[in-house]
C-alpha cells in the first residue's frame, strides 16, 4: 500500500496543479504539489531502507489489477519492489522534491507556474511507473510517459521557436530508440510466450543458443533482443549516434534539466539494462555493444564539453558523457557499478544544474559563461555549491582509500572495472574513460573558473563581434548579480549534502562487500561473471589513474582560465580545425541534417506538391469539385435577378410541356 | 351574330398573352407587372365563367368569384411589399430588382 501512495500521490498532484491550478495565485498548486512529493520522498527512503535491510530475497509485487488480455498476451498493472526499484525511488523522488521546491523560486516571475509543476509531477508519476514496473509493457508506459512529459517541458516556454524545435526533436530522436526498444519487447513475448520480468528471467537461461531468423541470416535471438531492447536505451539515455537532443533539450527551464536531463530520465536507458541484466548477461556479443558505445559516449561528450560556451551545454554534455561511464559499468557487467553511479550521479548534477540555474538568474537570465566572471563573491552560497558539485562530478577523494566526493568513489569504480574486463573492446573503453576523467575535470574547472574566478568581461574578447557590442550593450540593463531566494538555496543544500556524502555512505552497499545482501535478486550474474572481484585486484596505478587524470585537467584548466588567460584563445588558433570540429559538436547536427532531415523533407514535399497537389487536388474530390465549379460559372449567367426573365424562363417551360403533351402525348 | 365559347375563350388567351408581353417586355415599373399578374387572373375568370355558363354548371363561377377575392388580397400584399421595399431601397424601377443576380 505505502508503494502504490509513493506511485500515485505525483498523479494526485499532477490532477490538482493541472485541472484545479490558478495562474493568478500559483502559490496553492506549488505548495499541494511540493507537499504531495515530499511524502512520496519521505515514504521512499522508508521503502529503501526497508528493502536493504529485508532478508527476504524475492521482489514484494503489489498486484493493482489487469490492464488487457489477448490470447497468449496477459499484462497486469502491478507494482515490483525489489532493490533497483527502491534505489531508483529513493533518486526520482529527492531530486523531484528538491527540483519542485527549487521551482517554486525559479519560476516566481512566470506566467503559468501550475502548469509547470503539473507536468513536473506528471513526469514524477511516468517516471514511477517506469521503475516500479512489473513488465515490460507496464515498463514501456512508463517510458513514453516520461517521454511526453520530456516534450511538454523542454517546451513549456512554447513562446519560444527554439524550444519548440528542441521538443520536437528530442521527441523524435526519442521514437528511434523507442522503436527499438518496442520491437525488443515484442521479441521477447515471442520467445517467452509472456512480458513479465519475472516469467523472462526464468526463461532466459534457455534462451542461450536459440536462433531467429532476420534480415536473411540467423542471428542469436538473446542478442538481437538485447540489442533492439539497448536501442531504446540509448535513445532514452542520450548515447553516441542518438545524443543530438539532450544538448538542445536545454532550452526548457533549467529545474526540468536538473530533474529529467540529469537525474532521472536519462537514466531511464541505464535502469532498464540494469534491470534486464539477466538478458544481457547471457549475451556476450551485446554487452560489448553496450560497453563499446558506452565508452564512444563517454569520450566524445568530454571533449565537445571543452569548447562549449553556453553554461548548461557544458553541464548537459557532462551529463551525456556521464551516461557513458554508467554503460561502461554495465557493458563489463558491473551493473551495481552502473547503478551506483547512476546514484551519485543524479545528486551532483542535479545539484550543477540547480546551481547553474541560480548562477542564470543571478545574471539575469544570460546563460553565455563569456559575459559572466567573478561571481564568487557576489553569490557565495551559489558558488560553494557549484564547487561541491565540481568536486563529486571530477572525483576529489583520497586515492586508495574510499574517502570522497560522490563521483570519486562511483568513478572509480567504473574505471577499474573497464580495466578488469577482457578483450580490446575493454581495453578501448578504459582508454576512454580514463581520458574522459582528465576532460571531465578539465570542463568542470573551465566552467568555475570561467564563471566564479577573475572578473566580469575577462572573456567578453572571446565572444562574436556581432555580439560583442550587444554585449555592452546589455550591461546597463544588468545590475549586480544578485543570491537566489532561500526556497532555492535549500534544495541546494540538500542536494551538496547528497553529492558529498552519498557516494561513502552507500559504496559497502552498491558494489562493496554488501553487494550480495543489498541488491539480493534484483541484479542478475551470470556464474561466470566475476568482475567485482577482479575490480579490486587492479594494479594500483589503474586505481590512481582516475585522481592523476583529475589532477591534470584541474591544472591545464587552471593554468590555461585563471594565470594565462591568453592561452585559451591562442589554443583555439592554433588548432583551428580541431576547434572548428569540437565547437560544432563533431557535426553531428550537419550530418543528420544532411542524411535525414532534408531527404525527409524532400520526400515530404514531393507527396505534398506531387501527390497531394497534382494528383489529388487535380484529379481527386478536389479536382472534381473544380470542374464543377468551372461549369457553374457558366451557369450562373442565366440567374440575373430580373423578374421578367423568370418569367420568360417560365412561360417557355409551360409552352414546351403544352407543345409536349399536344404533339407528343397524341402519338 | 351569336357570341359562342370561342370568342370568350379567344378573348380570354387575347387577355392572357397581353398581360404575359406586359410581365417580359416591361423594364420599367414593377406596378405594370402586377397589374399584368391582375389581367392574367382576369382572363382565368373569363375562361371560368364561359365554361360554367356553357356547360350549366355553377361551380366554375363559385370558383371564379373565389379567384377575384385571392386576387384582391394578392394586389394588397404586393402594393404592401412595394411600399416595403421603396422605403428600404429608394427605387421600384424593374432594372434596379436583381438581388438574386448569380
Amino acid at each position: 500500500m505505502t508503494y502504490a501512495i509513493i506511485v500515485f500521490l505525483p498523479l494526485i498532484g499532477f490532477l490538482y496543479a493541472g485541472l484545479l491550478g490558478d495562474n493568478k495565485q500559483p502559490r496553492r498548486a506549488e505548495l499541494v504539489t511540493t507537499a504531495l512529493l515530499g511524502i512520496s520522498c519521505f515514504l521512499s527512503w522508508l521503502a529503501f531502507f526497508a528493502v536493504a535491510l529485508s532478508s527476504d530475497p524475492q521482489a514484494y509485487i503489489v498486484p493493482l489489477g489487469n490492464w488487457m488480455s489477448a490470447g497468449k498476451l496477459s499484462v497486469e498493472w502491478s507494482l515490483r519492489i525489489d532493490m533497483l526499484t527502491g534505489v531508483m525511488l529513493v533518486v526520482v523522488t529527492t531530486v523531484s522534491f528538491l527540483v519542485h521546491m527549487y521551482s517554486i523560486g525559479y519560476m516566481a516571475e512566470d506566467e503559468y507556474p501550475p502548469r509547470f509543476f503539473a507536468y513536473l509531477s506528471l513526469f514524477t508519476f511516468a517516471m514511477l511507473a517506469l521503475v516500479t514496473a512489473d513488465n515490460l509493457v507496464q515498463l514501456f508506459f512508463g517510458w513514453e510517459g516520461v517521454g511526453l512529459a520530456s516534450y511538454l517541458l523542454i517546451g513549456f516556454w512554447y513562446k519560444r521557436p527554439a524550444a519548440n524545435a528542441a521538443a520536437i526533436k528530442a521527441f523524435v530522436v526519442n521514437r528511434i530508440g523507442d522503436f527499438g526498444f518496442a520491437l525488443g519487447i515484442f521479441l521477447i513475448f515471442r520467445l517467452t510466450g509472456s512480458v513479465s520480468l519475472e516469467a523472462a528471467r526464468a526463461a532466459a537461461p534457455s534462451l542461450v543458443g536459440v536462433n531467429i531468423h532476420v534480415f536473411g541470416m540467423d542471428a542469436d535471438a538473446l542478442t538481437v533482443a538485447c540489442l533492439l531492447l539497448f536501442m531504446g536505451a540509448m535513445g532514452k539515455s542520450a548515447q553516441f549516434l542518438l545524443h543530438t537532443w539532450l544538448p538542445d533539450a536545454m532550452e526548457g527551464p533549467t529545474p526540468v534539466s536538473a530533474l529529467i536531463h540529469a537525474a532521472t530520465m536519462v537514466t531511464a536507458g541505464v535502469f532498464m539494462v540494469a534491470r534486464l541484466s539477466f538478458l544481457f548477461d547471457l549475451s556476450p556479443v551485446a554487452l560489448d555493444f553496450v560497453l563499446f558505445i558506452g565508452a564512444t559516449t563517454a569520450f566524445f561528450a568530454a571533449t565537445v564539453g571543452l569548447v562549449q560556451n553556453d553554461i548548461k551545454r557544458v553541464i548537459a554534455y557532462s551529463t551525456c558523457s556521464q551516461l557513458g561511464y554508467m554503460f561502461v559499468a554495465e557493458g563489463v557487467g558491473a551493473y551495481g557499478a552502473g547503478i551506483f553511479h547512476l546514484f551519485t550521479h543524479a545528486f551532483f548534477k542535479a545539484l550543477l544544474f540547480l546551481g547553474s540555474g541560480s548562477v542564470i538568474l543571478a545574471m539575469h537570465h544570460e546563460q553565455d559563461m563569456r559575459r559572466m566572471g567573478g561571481l564568487k563573491d557576489e553569490i557565495p552560497f551559489t558558488f560553494w555549491a557549484m564547487m561541491i558539485g565540481t568536486l563529486a562530478l571530477t572525483g576529489v577523494g583520497l586515492p586508495f582509500t574510499t574517502l570522497g566526493f560522490g563521483g570519486y568513489v562511483s568513478k572509480d569504480a567504473i574505471i577499474e572495472a573497464s580495466y578488469a574486463a577482457h578483450g580490446y573492446i575493454g581495453a578501448y573503453a578504459f582508454f576512454c574513460v580514463v581520458i574522459a576523467a582528465a576532460l571531465t575535470a578539465f570542463y568542470s574547472w573551465r566552467l568555475m573558473f570561467m564563471t566564479f574566478y577573475g572578473r566580469r568581461g575577462d572573456w567578453a574578447h572571446a565572444l562574436p563581434h556581432d555580439a560583442h557590442g550587444e554585449a555592452h550593450h546589455d550591461d546597463h540593463g544588468h545590475g549586480p548579480a544578485h543570491e537566489s531566494p532561500r526556497v532555492m538555496l535549500i534544495p541546494l543544500a540538500g542536494l551538496a549534502f547528497g553529492a558529498t556524502f552519498a557516494g561513502v555512505f552507500f559504496r559497502h552497499w552498491f558494489i562493496g562487500g554488501g553487494f550480495e545482501g543489498f541488491w539480493k535478486q534484483s541484479i542478475f550474474l551470470a556464474s561466470d561473471n566475476k568482475i567485482l572481484e577482479r575490480m579490486e585486484q587492479v594494479p594500483w596505478l589503474v586505481s590512481l589513474s582516475p585522481f592523476l587524470m583529475m589532477v591534470v585537467g584541474f591544472l591545464i584548466a587552471y593554468y590555461m582560465y585563471v594565470v594565462n588567460k591568453a592561452a585559451p584563445a591562442a589554443l583555439a588558433r592554433a588548432n583551428p580545425l580541431l576547434y572548428r570540429f569540437l565547437l560544432n559538436k563533431w557535426y553531428f547536427d550537419e550530418l543528420y541534417d544532411f542524411l535525414f532531415v532534408r531527404p525527409a523533407f524532400w520526400i515530404g514535399r514531393a507527396f505534398w506538391k506531387g501527390g497531394d497537389g497534382a494528383v489529388i487536388d487535380g484529379f481527386g474530390p478536389d479536382g472534381i469539385s473544380a470542374r464543377v465549379l468551372d461549369a457553374t460559372r457558366y451557369a450562373v449567367r442565366l440567374q440575373t435577378g430580373y423578374v421578367y426573365h423568370y418569367a420568360f424562363a417560365m412561360l417557355l417551360g409551360v409552352a414546351a410541356l403544352a407543345t409536349w403533351y399536344l404533339f407528343g402525348g397524341l402519338r | 351574330m351569336i357570341i359562342g365559347l370561342t370568342d370568350y375563350l379567344s378573348l380570354a388567351a387575347i387577355l392572357f398573352t397581353i398581360g404575359m408581353a406586359g410581365i417580359i417586355l416591361n423594364h420599367k415599373n414593377i406596378i405594370i407587372i402586377l397589374m399584368s399578374v391582375e389581367l392574367i387572373l382576369l382572363s382565368v375568370n373569363i375562361n371560368l365563367v364561359a365554361f360554367s355558363t356553357f356547360s350549366g354548371d355553377l361551380t366554375g363561377q363559385v370558383f371564379a368569384l373565389f379567384i377575384l377575392t385571392v386576387a384582391a388580397a394578392e394586389a394588397a400584399i404586393g402594393l404592401a411589399i412595394l411600399v416595403a421595399y421603396y422605403r428600404n431601397r429608394g427605387s421600384i424601377a424593374v432594372a434596379d430588382i436583381n438581388a438574386l443576380k448569380g
